[in-house]
């Protein structure tokens, strides 16, 4: 798997210096070699690598309008993963644009590769604070290749989350991982070659680096 | 289950680390990056720059050391001081930062913070709050908004500004009790709590800690979310890893993945 590229889609959405460490990290630490990632706004650039990222922060509607405002990146991100299958990993805001529509403010259409909504997290604990801000462990709804290998549940590694709202998928089967939080907290999605986390594993220190990882080694 | 965060704050002047950071093996005391590296390695939960600097053409140096951290740590890192328009959060944020602390200009005007939500999302917008008690002994407790490091009153009631600025879309507050701050003698537990009973987003509790019981208290009694110190982990008081485990032993639910096993 050397010299295989990795874009990391640049749309406007805050610092991606982190995740761009966390993945060169994660890569020389796997021993992938050769593995290069791309910081890029450039749809051709997104089409002919290897792996997609599609970070975000911020709210719902002003991630998918500047995603929008990048001529031509959704048909190129769309190329690549629906029709030429190529992995590709979501994270918070850009998990969430998977979704066939945000409800933070007011209706926004998402890309529709995981249907559900994204909705309000409201736990049913009135003491429990929104944002659901901080370190917290995973339970496996569903084995997957992203998680192979990390401690999970209570005892588990944990994962560092930050947002008010959360993705429903429509399909049972499309929920990977749950967090705890004064009810289900969707953490994980995936569905054939897509996937995507809440939370964000480029500050999730040893379970954020084994899971970007295993996204570069993941054969979908 | 959601844990209880702790997050060592730094003061940092011209780039540098206000009276440094007293660790084995540190090779610069008073390099912010060195000693973020550090915490990271010893299991801080988030870390918490504060600029001090005074002038605003100092502000390239922050920018500069902000990104050198981001670069370096695999943590989430709030970045407050001087923050004083939307154009200075995105900096922040464009630089490394995660979230950013707005202390006087929400004074001043509290939809700033409304603004700077709507633009980036009120995740990583921290409203910073410093406070000092002004009811006399026997009166109903009252505390008012204090700016520049405690010396100016604005007549502003803390509480009361609490709800003000959650409400406008701060997605967490730090509040520093004025009172308690470099005194060592623990956290203004019933401020803390005040505030945490009266907003629904995550409190830090800061100002006063002197031992790891003002932590512990910081939780159980002040309501926090999170506890923020500075001198008893930068002078080596106590580890983080101390900490957690005195506050695990508490009963309070604490994150103890970096101190079971070696970092990869």
């Amino acid at each position: 798997m050397t010299g295989q590229s990795v874009a990391i889609i640049d749309y406007g959405s805050g610092n991606l210096h982190s995740a761009v460490k966390a993945f060169e990290r994660a890569a020389r630490e796997a021993g992938l070699d050769g593995t290069r990632i791309v910081l890029t706004a450039n749809p051709e650039t997104v089409a002919s690598a290897d792996r997609i990222v599609l970070p975000g922060v911020g709210a719902y509607a002003d991630c998918r309008a500047g995603l929008d405002a990048v001529p031509g990146m959704v048909e190129a991100m769309t190329g690549a993963v629906k029709r030429d299958g190529r992995p590709f990993l979501g994270i918070c805001v850009g998990m969430q644009l998977l979704a066939t529509r945000g409800l933070e403010y007011a209706e926004t259409s998402g890309l529709d590769w995981i249907p559900g909504d994204v909705g309000p997290i409201r736990p049913s604990d009135p003491a429990l604070k929104v944002p659901h801000m901080g370190w917290n462990t995973l339970r496996g709804i569903r084995p997957h290749a992203l998680f192979e290998g990390i401690p999970t549940g209570e005892t588990g590694l944990h994962a560092y989350f930050v947002h008010s709202f959360a993705l429903t998928p429509a399909r049972a089967d499309d929920t990977v991982m749950v967090a705890e939080y004064g009810g289900r907290v969707t953490a994980a999605v995936a569905r054939e070659n897509v996937a995507g986390t809440q939370f964000h594993p480029e500050k999730s220190q040893r379970l954020g680096l084994a899971l970007l990882a295993n996204f570069l080694r993941w054969r979908p | 289950m959601l844990k209880t965060r702790i997050i060592p704050c730094l003061d940092v002047k011209d780039g540098r680390v206000v009276k440094g950071v007293r660790f084995e093996g540190l090779r610069d005391a008073g390099d912010p990056v060195e000693a973020a590296k550090a915490y990271d390695a010893a299991g801080a939960d988030e870390l918490c720059f504060l600029d001090i600097t005074a002038s605003r053409e100092a502000r390239g140096t922050l920018l500069d050391v902000v990104s050198r951290t981001a670069e370096a740590c695999f943590m989430p890192l709030t970045v407050g001081g001087g923050v004083r328009a939307v154009e200075d959060v995105r900096a922040l944020l464009l630089a490394g930062a995660d979230k950013v602390a707005i202390n006087t200009a929400a004074v001043k005007d509290p939809d700033l913070v409304a603004r700077a939500a709507e633009k980036f999302g009120a995740q990583c917008i921290v409203v910073a709050i410093d406070a000092k008690r002004v009811s006399a002994p026997g009166e109903a407790a009252r505390w008012e908004i204090f700016t520049h490091g405690g010396r100016d009153p604005t007549g502003i009631d803390a509480i009361a500004f609490a709800r003000l600025v959650a409400g406008k879309g701060a997605g967490e507050l730090l509040v520093t009790s004025m009172d308690r701050d470099g005194t060592r003698s623990g956290y203004d537990l019933a401020l803390t709590r005040a505030i945490s009973d009266a907003v629904s987003v995550p409190v830090i509790a800061s100002g006063g800690v002197g031992g790891l019981d003002d932590l512990v208290a910081g939780v159980a009694e002040g309501g926090a979310s999170a506890v923020l110190a500075a001198s008893i982990f930068h002078f080596g008081q106590a580890s983080i890893a101390e900490a957690k485990a005195h506050m695990a032993a508490a009963g309070l639910s604490m994150r103890l993945d970096a101190l079971a096993e070696p970092r990869p």
